[in-house]
């Protein structure tokens, strides 16, 4: 069961938002319902189930209506319509002392202004929420001492915000809402204002307490690259309609309208992507064990100049034609003597530094996954064609051009996309 | 010449009417109500007064020094006071002191809350604004004409007269200083679930704290000013001491009582401002 789930979702922003609802349903833009009657449409029609356990990322431009999505999971903001539902628990239906207990246990928020209280000292900030539940003074403060040490504050504890730099004071924050223990963390755009290496050093922590806690995430970001890098899934907002839900991959791969293509054209794909996304399944393997006439005789048949050997599921090496020759000549009973050492590359490695094996080595590349267990060949056109996509809309003439010069090895044929004889680099 | 549309006679009679029949009705039972009042300000009276003057002034020292933390500063206010003392002007500062602290605790009592609640509901921020504006531009003495008819001249139509001037200053900083309050720290004592006493006593009143010292400082000010001229109606003070300089047109008397005016202006608001300045730096 899904963590939290929304389900039908409006937000129309002004004095009488019922009366506009059904016109808000029948599909009427913003635009035009700013001009009719005055009204903003914050949300309109969002539907989304977060899996607990996992980072959601919630991703737009300004005015998309992210950080009004992200409020109502707590009902910082009250939807127009819809139903909220946190455990299968529906939080519209909460009075209000209710609603302030499920604030206090089940979800803590981090802002992107921080939102720290300047006249607190760094630890009294750090334990408010424990404050808000009533917790005694020195347990509170031993939990919150706990929590300042996890994001690296310790020695910090005395000193008000103002005299922290931007990322230590988010680390506040931060350790302000971890140390509720709340199951469910709400980040609204909680990097955004800070510097792009204290961003990533943020980032990359929040991925290593992740990886202890395993907490429910919900992350609002404006910058995809930030959503590619932290999400679990990715959903895309744009004028408080959801224009796209799905893996950090489905989004690179597929993306459902111009709107998100424009947003991946800036984005590094090679650090999302990675080898098994531009694997291709094998369509001639041999064994240890086959006969030298007969694997010749299969790879004159698919027109290869070479094909993996695997030794049961593991990859054993490569066997080129010349090799199989020479074995055919010898009178070899099997290949196994003629196997060549291949290179190769897991599948969980992206693509920018597969690219950089590719360009240094013309030798063709295997893909293996956990165990050494062999994927596929790796498919030089489709790595070129993953990195980038855009090439010919772009036109990226001199990069594509690189490209192919440093690919002697690949096929004339090679520029075209999903080649299935690529993956063996026919002659 | 404007028109005369209705006769101004027709407006003011009512409003004569009005007050003449509230003073024959009612005044008794004004009095009766306000007589706490009037013990709070005997016994303030008696207090400042009575006490020996190095009390008081160790006591306003010791003020000075929690203000301020500063050695010199806390000196300076006890000079000053001890220069009231050398006028010849320390029974009628004391009178003065003992109205003017009544006057700004009640404004501040009055106000904080009023302040508070016009943070809190636009409604009554609209209702009140214009009703502030009545009570900071009316000249006094159109007010002071009836109150003096209900409660006759004295202690309680001066401090009544004192704290309708003094009173929207508080107000309005209290409700500007809840108002400024960053939203998105306020937002933040909200999602962790903080209640509405909370979020006001642990997020809004501290924070808004510099600007309710400001509206305190404006406050005791104005309350001073009007102190003076509650002499008028009969309350001995330094404003006394003021007008009788005019009827006898004795320069040096008035210009004297004029100086320890200033000297206590000077005086509590420095202090004031001091409070505030400590509460901005947020230490």
């Amino acid at each position: 069961m899904s963590k939290i789930e929304v389900r039908n979702i409006y937000k129309i922003f002004g004095p009488h938002p019922e009366r506009w609802l059904d016109e808000a349903r029948s599909g009427v833009s913003k635009d035009e319902l700013l001009a009719k009657s005055g009204h903003t449409l914050g949300l309109r029609d969002i539907s989304l189930s977060i899996e607990e356990g996992s980072i959601f990322v919630i991703m737009g431009l300004s005015g998309s209506g992210k950080s009004t999505l992200i409020r109502h999971f707590n009902r910082l903001i009250e939807p127009s319509a819809g139903q909220i539902l946190v455990d299968g628990e529906d939080v519209m239906s909460l009075g209000k002392t209710a609603l302030e207990q499920f604030r206090q246990r089940k979800m803590s928020m981090v802002f992107q202004r921080f939102g720290l209280f300047p006249h607190r000292t760094v630890i009294e900030n750090a334990a408010y929420g424990l404050r808000v539940q009533g917790m005694g003074k020195a347990e509170r403060r031993s939990r919150a001492q706990r929590w300042l040490e996890q994001v690296g504050l310790a020695g910090f504890e005395n000193q008000y915000p103002h005299q922290l730099s931007g990322g230590m004071q988010q680390r506040v924050g931060l350790a302000r809402a971890l140390a509720t223990d709340a199951e469910i963390l709400l980040m609204d755009e909680a990097f955004s204002a800070l510097d792009p290496l204290i961003r990533r050093e943020m980032q990359d922590q929040l991925l290593q307490l992740q990886a202890q806690l395993n907490k429910t995430i919900v992350f609002i970001t404006h910058d995809l690259d930030e959503a590619l890098r932290l999400g679990n899934r990715i959903a895309i907002l744009k004028d408080g309609e959801l224009i796209q839900e799905g893996t950090p991959e489905d989004i690179l791969l597929a993306p459902a309208n111009d709107y998100v293509q424009s947003f991946l054209q800036d984005v590094n794909r090679g650090k999302v992507l990675n080898a098994a996304h531009a694997c291709n399944t094998p369509s001639l393997t041999l064994t240890m064990r086959s006969r030298p006439p007969h694997a010749l005789e299969r790879m004159a048949a698919s027109d290869f100049r070479y094909a993996a050997v695997l030794d049961g599921k593991r990859l054993a090496g490569i066997l080129t034609r010349e090799a199989c020759q020479r074995a055919l000549q010898a009178g070899a009973r099997d290949v196994a003597a003629y196997v060549e050492d291949m290179a190769s590359v897991p599948a969980t490695a992206g693509l920018d530094e597969v690219l950089g094996r590719m360009l240094r080595s013309p030798e063709p590349l295997a893909v293996t996954g956990e165990n050494d267990e062999f994927l596929g060949l790796l498919s030089r056109s489709k790595v070129v064609e993953l990195v980038t996509p855009a090439l010919e809309a772009a036109g990226g003439e001199t990069d594509a051009a690189q490209v192919e010069d440093a690919a002697p090895v690949e096929s004339p044929d090679g520029g075209e996309s999903g080649d299935a004889k690529a993956d063996a680099s026919a002659a | 010449m404007f028109p005369e549309i209705i006769p101004p006679r027709a407006l003011r009679a009512p409003i004569d009417d009005f007050v003449g029949n509230l003073v024959s009705q009612y005044s008794d039972l004004l009095r009766a109500m306000t007589q706490p009042l009037l013990d709070v300000l005997i016994w303030m009276d008696q207090i400042t007064r009575h006490s020996p003057w190095w009390a008081v002034i160790i006591v306003i020292m010791a003020l000075a020094w929690v203000a301020s933390r500063r050695v010199l500063f806390t000196a300076a206010m006890g000079v000053m006071l001890c220069a009231i003392g050398v006028l010849g002007l320390w029974d009628a500062a004391m009178q003065t002191l003992s109205l003017m602290i009544v006057a700004v605790i009640i404004s501040v009592a009055v106000g904080i809350p009023i302040g508070i609640m016009m943070a809190s509901f636009k409604w009554l921020r609209t209702a009140m604004l214009p009703v502030l504006d009545v009570m900071q531009t009316m000249p006094s003495f159109v007010y002071l004409i009836p109150v003096v008819m209900l409660f006759n001249l004295g202690k309680i139509a001066a401090i009544i007269a004192t704290i309708i001037y003094a009173v929207p200053p508080v107000i309005r900083l209290t409700d500007l200083g809840i108002r400024l309050v960053d939203s998105e720290v306020l937002e933040a004592s909200r999602a962790f679930g903080a209640n509405r006493f909370k979020q006001l006593f642990g997020v809004q009143l501290p924070l808004a704290m510099p600007n309710i010292m400001a509206g305190i400082n404006q406050t005791t000010m104005m309350a001073l000013a009007m102190v003076v001229i509650a002499s008028m109606i009969g309350v001995r003070g330094l404003g006394y001491e003021v007008l009788q300089g005019i009827n006898r047109l004795q320069v040096g008397r008035g210009v004297l009582a004029g100086l320890g005016i200033v000297i206590i202006a000077i005086i509590f608001d420095r202090i004031t401002q001091e409070f505030g300045r400590r509460q901005r730096k947020g230490a």
